[in-house]
């Protein structure tokens, strides 16, 4: 019969049970939300950044934003009229790393895109207090400042490729992405175009409101004002969700 | 450092076990430090200075990686190197190695701080560090496996004993949990960002898989093999129980690996990950407290020495937040509580219970414990560790009040309504109620870091004591040859 004293006097036996117990729990939870279709909710309209927005997500990662502001609306009436619809999975899909988050010691920007003028978060980003009085975020005048590095974007947007989002390199990758998220966008996510792409938005957008330089600010604004926009719930009724959860 | 005449000293590696003990004390208060500033940043946001290093949001990793993987970490490679030694009666296997190590991880946790002050982070919590450090991370570890199993392997005794398994169960669950978490696409060969391999669903599920078990296998599994070796050492009695150790081993081990999507209750997970989570937080309270009741009752028969050895205070003391802890968390990982708790500064509270209540003070009791021993003399003052102690305990016992206050108080105002049933409360007027629980963890935290500083002077002056002795021994001994 086996002992436990055979683990005990037995380094080999240690490590292989050891190993088996700690492997258990990670595989149950981790592997079947690849396999189960169910854990994504099919819906239309949620698609890659573009690539002045992804820029902004880089942003948004550097100066840690998630240490105080979550991206996850739960399914409480609280939360809903504060913040809008419930987060789905769907809407992180393109999300590397996922930006849920863990803390709120700001409100959630889940759904943040719309909400504001593009001048108000300039000013709020620059000096939160200006605008709301009893906020603690600290200041972020460089932003403004800073010149967007837009020189590793197609580097970027290929990294993120590798990793599963759908950015197209080739006209085979550009077609499917024509046929999946219709022309406009996917000229968008072409590679290949990726920096006239990105300049071209921002100065149609001018997020910042100085047209002559793109900043870091025309980035993390574009991606602040796109964030919980993409998926029209008025389409969808309420229980469709309630079967993936 | 000057080799001490001990038998000990030629016996065993004494020189790396003072390395990590020194650079654990070191990170102690760099980290701590750096964690009241932020907490003070939260109170008075004036302290941010608009110096984007210094910002709330690239500063806080700087406070979780230095406290968890510099002070924590450390403190587990001075430990566990001492423990190994002296359970297996033989020397640390490569002293070359173990060096490496030392250098390895040191390094990784001085570069991760400076970059994230610089901007370059994965913005995955704790696991902050950038792809090149990983990488120097994960070598690290492989040279600390080997290390320890081949050390292991060459015992003189034939079990293995208590407290090592819990340290192998850390090395290895912690060489897991690192990897997977932290697979990612670089954007090129010269760039520090990279792009996590998961998204979205799968991505949350894997960062707190990595997450909890952090907590799990670093900051719980590798203290109670502390706990495990000096307890008993300091108290002078053998552990309570054999049989419970084993039980609670196996369980803990086992269990600790499911409960991670308790950080995901209520978000786009799906519901079933939740609940076994829950389910498994639950059952998790029992080898936990396993281990708490071990501990503790070691102490049976000798309780008096909690009246007169300031050392078994911090033990026992920290043994009975580890209980706390470890009920508090079941609790908040019920899906109902949990609502009210997430996002809130409970789990903030909760973290610290266990971080400042557990962590810091098994390990403050141990190194109080090893110094002596390390370095062939006397602890310079038995009266600045009672200082110390009740400094600590006073911080702890502010600052987690403070947080049940903030996160039980914000989670209320938020889920408020007027009779109308609109929202009683906007954001903003939970952020100014939380101004005073902030004044008061920043206060918390400043008790709990004086001592620490206590802490530093008194090993200071126990090594420079040691130093003086030495140099009096050989003096002697010269003058004899003479």
């Amino acid at each position: 019969m086996f002992k436990h004293e055979t683990v005990e006097t037995n380094a080999g036996w240690l490590i292989i049970l050891t190993l088996l117990a700690i492997g258990v729990g990670g595989l149950v939870e981790i592997v079947p939300l690849y396999m189960i279709d169910e854990t994504v909710e099919k819906v239309e309209g949620v698609r890659p950044y573009t690539p002045l927005e992804q820029r902004g997500r880089d942003i948004y990662i550097r100066e840690g934003c998630y240490t105080c502001h979550s991206q996850m609306i739960r399914p409480f009436r609280d939360e809903m009229m504060r913040y809008g619809h419930y987060s789905l999975a769907a809407e992180s899909q393109y999300d590397h790393p996922f930006q849920w988050g863990s803390k709120r010691t700001g409100p959630d920007l889940a759904r943040l895109g719309g909400k504001y003028s593009n001048e108000w978060h300039v000013q709020h980003l620059v000096a939160p207090r200006s605008v709301v009085p009893e906020s603690i975020m600290p200041n972020y005048p460089w932003l403004l400042e800073d010149k967007l590095d837009i020189s590793d974007i197609s580097d970027r947007m290929k990294a993120l490729k590798l990793v599963g989002v759908p950015y197209s390199e080739t006209k085979a990758e550009f077609d499917a992405n024509v046929e999946k998220f219709g022309k406009d966008v996917a000229e968008m996510l072409d590679i290949n175009k990726a920096t006239e792409n990105l300049i071209a938005q921002a100065q149609s957008g001018n997020y910042d409101g100085n047209k002559s330089d793109i900043t870091e600010m025309d980035a993390l604004v574009a991606y602040l004002q796109v964030l919980g926009t993409m998926v029209d719930y008025s389409k969808y009724d309420e229980e469709y969700f309630v079967n993936f959860r | 450092m000057a080799e001490t005449n001990t038998q000990n000293a030629a016996q065993y590696n004494y020189d790396i076990v003072r390395k990590f003990t020194i650079m654990a004390i070191v990170w102690a208060v760099l980290g701590m430090g750096v964690g009241v500033w932020i907490a003070s940043e939260l109170a008075w946001p004036f302290l941010n200075f608009d110096l984007p290093g210094l910002t709330f949001g690239r500063f806080r990793p700087v406070h979780t990686t230095l406290v968890i993987f510099g002070f924590g970490g450390s403190a587990l490679f001075a430990t566990s190197y001492y423990v190994v030694q002296r359970t297996c009666q033989v020397r640390l296997y490569s002293d070359a190695m173990a060096k490496f190590t030392f250098w390895g991880w040191q390094i990784a946790v001085g570069l991760a701080a400076i970059t994230y002050m610089m901007g370059y982070t994965q913005g995955r919590e704790y696991a902050e560090m950038t792809w090149p450090i990983d990488l120097l991370i994960a070598v690290t570890w492989v040279a600390y496996f080997w290390i320890y199993v081949q050390t292991i392997r060459r015992r003189s005794q034939p079990h293995i004993y208590v407290a090592n398994w819990f340290y192998i169960a850390f090395i290895l669950a912690t060489a897991l949990l690192h990897i997977f978490n932290n697979w990612a696409a670089p954007v090129n060969l010269f760039s520090l960002t990279s792009y996590s391999f998961h998204a979205g669903v799968q991505d949350a599920m894997t960062q707190w898989w990595y997450g909890h078990n952090a907590v799990g296998f670093f900051l719980t599994a590798a203290f109670l093999g502390m706990m495990y070796y000096f307890v008993p050492k300091q108290a002078g009695r053998p552990v309570y129980s054999y049989r419970l150790s084993i039980i609670h081993f196996w369980a803990l081990g086992f269990m600790y690996m499911w409960v991670g999507t308790h950080h995901l209750h209520w978000t786009a997970i799906p519901d079933w990950t939740s609940t076994l989570a829950a389910t498994f937080s639950i059952m998790l309270l029992m080898p936990s407290w396993g281990g708490m009741i071990n501990g503790i009752m070691t102490l049976s028969g000798a309780w008096d020495k909690l009246r007169t050895d300031p050392i078994m205070l911090f033990m026992i003391t920290a043994l009975s937040f580890y209980g706390m802890s470890t009920f508090e968390g079941p609790l908040m990982s019920l899906k109902s509580v949990n609502a009210l708790s997430h996002y809130t500064d409970w789990t903030i509270g909760h973290v610290h219970s266990g971080a400042l209540g557990w962590v810091a003070l098994i390990s403050f009791g141990s190194i109080y414990h090893l110094l002596p021993r390390l370095y062939d003399t006397k602890l310079y003052s038995l009266r600045l560790v009672y200082v110390h102690f009740w400094l600590a305990t006073i911080g702890i016992v502010l600052y987690i009040s403070a947080m049940w206050v903030a996160g039980i108080g914000q989670g209320l105002l938020l889920r408020a309504f007027d009779d109308y049933g609109n929202l009683a409360y906007t954001f903003v007027e939970t952020v100014s109620f939380l101004h005073k629980p902030y004044v008061v963890r920043a206060i918390g935290g400043m008790f709990f870091v004086s001592g620490v500083i206590v802490m530093a002077y008194n090993i200071f002056m126990t090594i420079r004591q040691s130093k003086r002795e030495q140099a009096e021994i050989e003096a002697k001994l010269a003058a004899k040859m003479a």
